[in-house]
């Protein structure tokens, strides 16, 4: 290991990524319910309230709907604000402002504001906090032209992008999977960033495309892993931005391999899945198809509390090698 | 039924005892005041006409009858100061120093129009000037301007921050939020609830569990001052004061602006929910009669100097639709463009 990549936890990671941020830049704040002296919902925060203040780490009221907007009025007269809800659920409090003022207000204005805010919502289900504090709806907000999405999978990533994110002049929301926050994994030290937009490789193979994202990416890997002993060679894309998308490294991948399996928390239908298997059967790459499209995704359901429902709820390792070999052996 | 407030300000009034707020504004200050009044009527009737006429497609909300509200609330504000505003938004454009000719390009969805022809009436906003934009959401500004309130204070400014909205706005969960962190932070906003009696068909009786929307306030820990909207002196004294306290840094306070809406909500109004004697008992009350009225009897204009202005609005308006007329329209090739940044 390099010497200044220490292995630090997602949630570390975030943490080092808006310090540095604050550091870099005193217009960069931090916004949120309980991110001071709490720490955080989730200690993503931590003890920054201690090394920057109580102006740049502000705890906010119990308001999502006033608290974002708050944000992006800071946003569009000159600071750089970093709005933490504490569960991604209770977006749905603020859709008003992401939706129709965020996402809508430099185009509305003809160019002539840019609304630099960053969103981060801890999200995703596993922690057995049922259907109201469980949720994946990184969809509903990547269907809004105006902002963009963001989902990394790994300590790294989720430093890079957050700091990508900052120095971006437009919103960008950041679904942070609350099972990742404990991972461990390499991380630079400094400043550095991951480019919005694009994808990553994380396994390279020739029988399948697997494009999966957030948590669904270390699950892909390890069926990945366990598909190589049977002599399926898999290829994961971690998909990391839903809006952009990289769709071209999608299809790429699809024309060397030939199927394609998407994998994702979020409810199946209506989601992710269904916009990249489009982009596969509306370019070249269609062509190249030698089984149809399958995917994987969050059941029809609220999230349940039971912990076996829950775990029936969304895709598993198990599922993941199913899919994978049902689309292989149909060419055979 | 709404009643019009009676006219402190009608008593006769000489020099000796110029009210207040008159010292703190020069004799050029007022009669621009005057100017914009007349400005913000006759725009908006041009705009009508041209919407009549199909120049203009969409909707409009119209603030005829409302001018000395927003111009007697801009009356201390400086370009360094913010707004934003509402639906109802044209009087708040010219109140904080727009040109009509870029307005009128915006309403015929031209790229010299203020927002490229992007947002129309709706979403008109002058940010060179500090108007953050007029809002589609009945509501949707006022947790905005209390962010840039807190921008100022955070950057150590000395600006202050109007949220403009009606009636209607002071039932949204948005509202009730934002003075919330408004008057825990102390920020430099000053809450502008213009009260034209009605949120489109529904008054504030039926929709609002308090007589006032001022005594929402209070629940805020602000002040909350009720003044006469139709009156520009009553109006410009409790925002120079507002904005005295915002920039003492004591932070936000509610001024509840008593006006009326003399047009229908917008052009799909039939009028249905009001009588034609209540119109007609708040038009004898048109805020630009009574501005002239009380400017005259203090001796700080002359009916011929009245004349000038009404003939300089007329070339201006006239002006601003030959430009706007002229301007070019986008192309459609363009249609995602100023989606992002970069
Ligand atoms: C959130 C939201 N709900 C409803 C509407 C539709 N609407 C537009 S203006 C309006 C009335 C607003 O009343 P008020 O706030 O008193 O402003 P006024 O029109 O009287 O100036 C309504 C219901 C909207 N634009 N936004
Ligand atoms: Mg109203």
């Amino acid at each position: 290991m390099d010497a200044n990549v220490r292995e630090l936890s997602y949630a570390q990671a975030i943490q080092e990524a808006m310090a540095i941020a604050m550091e870099a830049d005193e217009r960069v704040f931090l916004m949120g319910e309980d991110i001071g002296i709490y720490g955080g919902a989730f200690q993503v925060t931590g003890d920054l309230v201690h090394r920057f203040g109580e102006d740049r780490v502000m705890d906010t009221p119990i308001s999502e709907l006033g608290g974002a907007g708050v944000a992006i009025g800071a946003a569009v007269t000159g600071m750089r604000p970093i709005f933490e809800f504490q569960f991604s659920d209770f977006a749905t409090l603020a859709m008003e402002q992401i939706v129709n003022q965020a996402a809508k207000m430099r185009y509305m204005l003809g160019g002539n504001v840019s609304v630099p805010l960053v969103m981060r919502f801890p999200a995703g289900s596993g922690t057995g906090a049922a259907a109201q504090h469980s949720q994946s709806l990184e969809a509903w907000l990547a269907h809004v032209p105006g902002l963009k999405v963001l989902q990394p999978s790994t300590p790294h990533d989720a430093k890079g992008m957050l700091l990508a994110a900052v120095a971006d002049p437009d919103p960008v929301m950041i679904f942070e999977h609350k099972l990742l926050y404990k991972m461990k994994g390499p991380v630079p030290e400094g400043h550095y960033t991951v480019p919005i937009g694009k994808s990553e490789t994380r396994r390279h193979g020739r029988d399948l495309t697997i494009v999966a994202t957030s948590i669904m990416v270390h699950k892909s890997l390890d069926a990945a892993a366990q598909l190589a002993e049977e002599g399926i060679d898999v290829e994961v894309i971690d998909l990391r931005s839903l809006r952009p998308m990289d769709t071209p490294a999608i299809i790429e991948s699809v024309k060397k391999t030939s199927r394609l399996l998407c994998v994702y928390e979020g409810v199946k239908t209506l989601g992710i899945g269904a916009e990249i298997s489009a982009a596969i059967v509306e370019s070249e790459a269609f062509d190249y198809l030698d089984a149809p499209v399958m995917r994987l995704g969050g059941a029809e359901s609220p999230l349940p509390y039971n912990p076996e429902l829950e775990k029936a709820a969304v895709p598993q390792v198990p599922d993941i090698v199913a899919a994978a070999r049902k689309l292989v052996c149909k060419e055979a | 039924m709404t009643q019009p407030t009676t006219d402190k300000a009608a008593a006769p009034a000489r020099a000796a005892n110029l009210p207040d707020v008159y010292r703190r504004l020069s004799t050029d200050a007022l009669r621009e005041a005057l100017r914009k009044m007349h400005l913000i009527r006759r725009f908006e009737e041009s705009a009508e006409e041209s919407y009549m006429r199909g120049l203009i497609h969409g909707t409009m909300h119209l603030s005829i009858g409302q001018e000395a509200s927003a111009v007697g609330i801009c009356a201390p504000l400086t370009d360094a100061d913010y707004i934003t505003s509402t639906h109802r938004g044209h009087g708040h454009c010219i109140g904080k120093g727009a040109e009509v000719k870029k307005m009128l390009a915006e309403f015929f969805g031209k790229e010299d129009g203020y927002c490229r022809g992007r947002g129309g009436s709706m979403h008109i906003a002058d940010v060179g000037k500090g108007n953050l934009g007029a809002n589609g959401i009945v509501g949707g500004g006022i947790p905005i301007a209390v962010g840039a309130a807190l921008s100022v204070k955070k950057q150590g400014k000395d600006s202050v921050v109007v949220s403009f909205f009606g009636d209607g706005a002071n039932n949204e969960g948005a509202f009730h939020e934002a003075l919330n962190m408004a008057s825990i932070w102390k920020l430099p906003v000053i809450f502008v609830c213009e009260n034209n009696g009605y949120g489109m068909s529904t008054s504030t009786k039926r929709s609002t569990a308090v007589p006032n929307i001022a005594d929402r306030a209070s629940a805020y820990a602000m002040p909350g001052v009720i003044v006469d909207g139709n009156n520009f002196g009553a109006v410009a004294a409790a925002s120079f004061e507002a904005c005295d306290r915002a920039r003492r840094g004591e932070g936000p306070t509610l001024i509840e602006s008593k006006t009326y809406r003399i047009r229908g909500h917008s052009r799909s109004d039939r009028n249905r929910y009001r009588t034609k004697e209540e119109i007609e008992a708040w038009q004898a009350r048109d805020p630009i009669g009574i501005f002239e009225k009380e400017l005259t009897e203090l001796g700080l204009i002359t009916p011929d100097e009245i004349e000038k202005i009404r003939a300089e609005v007329e070339v201006e308006i006239a002006e601003g639709l030959e430009f706007a007329k002229a301007s070019p329209l986008p192309s459609p090739s363009d249609v995602t463009r100023y989606v992002y940044t970069n």
